[in-house]
């Protein structure tokens, strides 16, 4: 059995403002998972109920087949979306404080931290007062806090915002480490250049309610109309005329056009090339974005 | 990893953190010499026995009663040698005694018969002493609460604005946060007060004062147990205080109450302490008991079983506090947006699992 951390039809209200409706998605152990949203959708409301942090009003979170306990939650891994550890205490100390927290011994917890710094690229730092690190060494250290105990899941809110370019190569490289390893990795972020990167699965909330949820590949053929390019020698105009074809670009001799529903691509391409040399015929993958936007209307 | 693990782990944070802080550890010395300087200098000061300056002819019985002798050929050079500061007093042809500006008793009893005395109620403590040594008590109790307690908000507070508290949270049970915290100020704050006894007792003992110290003996043994309760009584305020903002600078908002139930209770000791009705009273309240009940015992005012209801009381009190304050603890320690309100805090509890 594939170890899954599943969420079943979880709901939570503040007051009289329900802000998650129903919300139920897998994440799949050894898949880096996407969570996608605007703000005020849920994202952090979702994540810190599967910590436990907050408790939902209905449904359930499951690790393996079995509701989360305790015990269980302190072997994931956390990364809130508000930073913060002790400006006055040194990193190594505190990963380690935290790495027992989460149950290691005194020992096993200096020596993943030992390890963690290195990794990290803060080693030389480690002794050092945290209020005395770069905002970036800073945010290294809050992936070593959350990575310490070598959790079974991994979530983390919006890992990537404030890092430098060579900080998100690093926690990129920590990160699919962890999934290739075979922990299940829940990911928030708004830079969605960098989950379409980086993720294998996404999850798409919008409003409280998940939108759209499955692998990479499954929602790009799912949330997009056909639409494809296609580059002649000369003018492209006659497509316009072509059926089934509503253009969406025209310029000269490029054109982008979606095809109808039931539309097959073929024929349009033998028309091309009837009436000349065709220098580019292919379909038109959908960014996230795009599928973002189409999907949380 | 159960609560206890994580209390303690928590707690050994907190004190180690505490030991490294400078403003603890000055303070902490501060006290230490005030302890020292209270009970050494003043036998130091009053200085020994005094110097006579007399002829030898009448130096005798002033050596018996073991003053320091300074030997003169005459009177006047006795007068001499005391307006010289040589010598504390003179005792000249009479005899009649000389001195400066102070009666030196010492010469005066040893030149003199006195009426045996019998003293009806031996144990009767000096009044002086009496009025300071419960001051003492309530004047440790009220800053080691205030100091202590403003520490426990302090780190509460720390762990919220930095925004740590939601991994610790994620980690281990919020009590054992709560508990962790409650425990390291109670140790750190019992751990200062005995070093303080500690240098106090010895300082009794080289200052040659035991009389003092059997007669503390057992107020100490009493002051303990109010001590402790009371300070959880006051540190769970401190601590839904804490947990009701977000940044340090807003604390004065919230701690005013706080403040009021260590300072009223104090202020009323102090100032009522031979109002023995008063007295009474606040001896059973459970913020004045821990000042109150230990100087009516000092003072050899309250039956036993007294100590113990006051004591019960306080417990239930203590204990009632605790429970409120780990309440507004648990609703507030994850808002972090501006001020919680008590009432807030009260109904929006997370039942975490």
């Amino acid at each position: 059995m594939t170890s899954v951390l599943r969420l079943d039809g979880v709901d939570r209200s503040f007051g009289d403002r329900q802000v998650l409706k129903d919300v139920s998605f897998d994440v799949v152990a050894g898949r880096m998972t996407g969570f996608v949203g605007g703000n005020g959708a849920g994202k952090t409301t979702t994540m810190r109920i599967i910590l436990g942090v907050l408790a939902a009003d209905a449904g359930q979170v499951t690790w393996r087949g079995e509701p989360l306990s305790r015990d269980a939650r302190r072997r994931f891994g956390y990364m809130p979306e508000e930073r913060g550890l002790y400006p006055k205490m040194s990193v190594r100390e505190q990963v380690t404080y935290l790495g027992q927290l989460h149950g290691l011994t005194a020992d096993a917890a200096r020596r993943a931290t030992d390890g963690l710094l290195e990794r990290v690229g803060l080693a030389e730092r480690g002794n050092d007062l945290l209020e005395t690190l770069s905002l970036g060494n800073q945010q290294r250290a809050q992936i070593a806090a959350a990575l310490v105990h070598d959790p079974e899941v991994l979530v983390l809110d919006e890992p990537f915002s404030g890092l430098d370019p060579l900080a998100v190569d690093t926690v990129v490289g920590v990160l699919r480490e962890r999934a290739t390893a075979g922990a299940p990795v829940l990911f928030s972020s708004h830079q969605l250049d960098v989950v379409e990167r980086l993720c294998d699965d996404l999850v798409i909330i919008a409003d409280g309610s998940i939108r759209a949820a499955g692998s990479r590949e499954q929602l790009r053929s799912a949330y997009t109309t056909p639409r494809f390019e296609l580059v002649v020698e000369t003018d492209a105009g006659w497509l316009r005329d072509h059926p089934g074809v509503s253009l969406v670009d025209l310029d000269g001799a490029r054109a982008v056009f979606d095809l109808a529903a039931g539309t097959d691509e073929q024929p349009v391409l033998r028309a091309a090339l009837e009436r000349g040399p065709v220098r580019a015929f292919r379909p038109v993958t959908p960014s996230l974005a795009e599928i973002f936007r189409e999907v949380a209307k | 990893m159960n609560v206890m693990q994580a209390t303690r782990l928590v707690a050994a944070r907190e004190i180690r953190v505490k030991l490294r802080d400078r403003t603890f550890l000055i303070s902490t010395v501060v006290f230490l010499l005030i302890a020292a300087a209270a009970t050494i200098l003043p036998p130091l000061l009053s200085g020994g026995p005094s110097t006579v300056a007399v002829t030898e002819a009448a130096a005798g019985p002033l050596r018996a009663a073991g003053l320091e002798v300074l030997a003169v050929p005459d009177d006047a050079a006795a007068e001499q040698a005391v307006r010289d500061g040589d010598a504390d007093a003179a005792v000249v042809a009479g005899p009649a005694v000389l001195a400066m500006d102070d009666a030196p008793d010492d010469v005066i009893s040893a030149l003199s018969t006195e009426p045996p005395v019998r003293l009806l109620n031996p144990d009767a403590v000096d009044p002086v002493v009496a009025f300071l040594v419960p001051f003492a008590f309530a004047f440790i109790f009220f800053i080691t609460s205030q100091t202590f307690g403003v520490q426990i908000a302090q780190s509460i507070i720390e762990e919220k604005q930095t925004r740590i508290v939601e991994i610790l949270v994620a980690a281990v049970p919020v009590r054992a946060l709560l508990a962790g915290k409650m425990l390291a100020g109670t140790i750190l704050a019992l751990g200062q007060i005995a070093l303080v006894a500690v240098v106090a007792v010895a300082g009794m003992t080289f200052g040659d004062n035991t009389t003092l110290l059997s007669l503390l003996g057992p107020a100490i043994s009493w002051f303990v147990p109010f001590f402790l309760l009371g300070f959880v009584l006051i540190a769970s305020m401190w601590a839904a205080a804490g947990a009701l903002v977000n940044r340090l600078e807003d604390i004065g908002g919230v701690s005013m109450p706080v403040q009021l139930a260590v300072m009223l209770p104090f202020f009323a000791v102090i100032f009522l302490n031979d109002n023995v009705t008063a007295m009474r009273v606040l001896s059973y309240l459970p913020f004045s008991a821990p000042t109150a009940m230990p100087l009516r015992l000092f003072t050899g005012d309250a039956a036993g079983w007294e100590l113990v209801v006051s004591l019960a009381l306080l417990l239930v009190a203590a204990a009632g506090f605790l429970l409120a304050g780990a309440r507004v603890y648990e609703g507030s320690l994850l808002r972090t947006n501006g001020r919680t309100s008590i009432r807030t805090a009260w109904r929006e509890r997370e039942t975490l699992g």
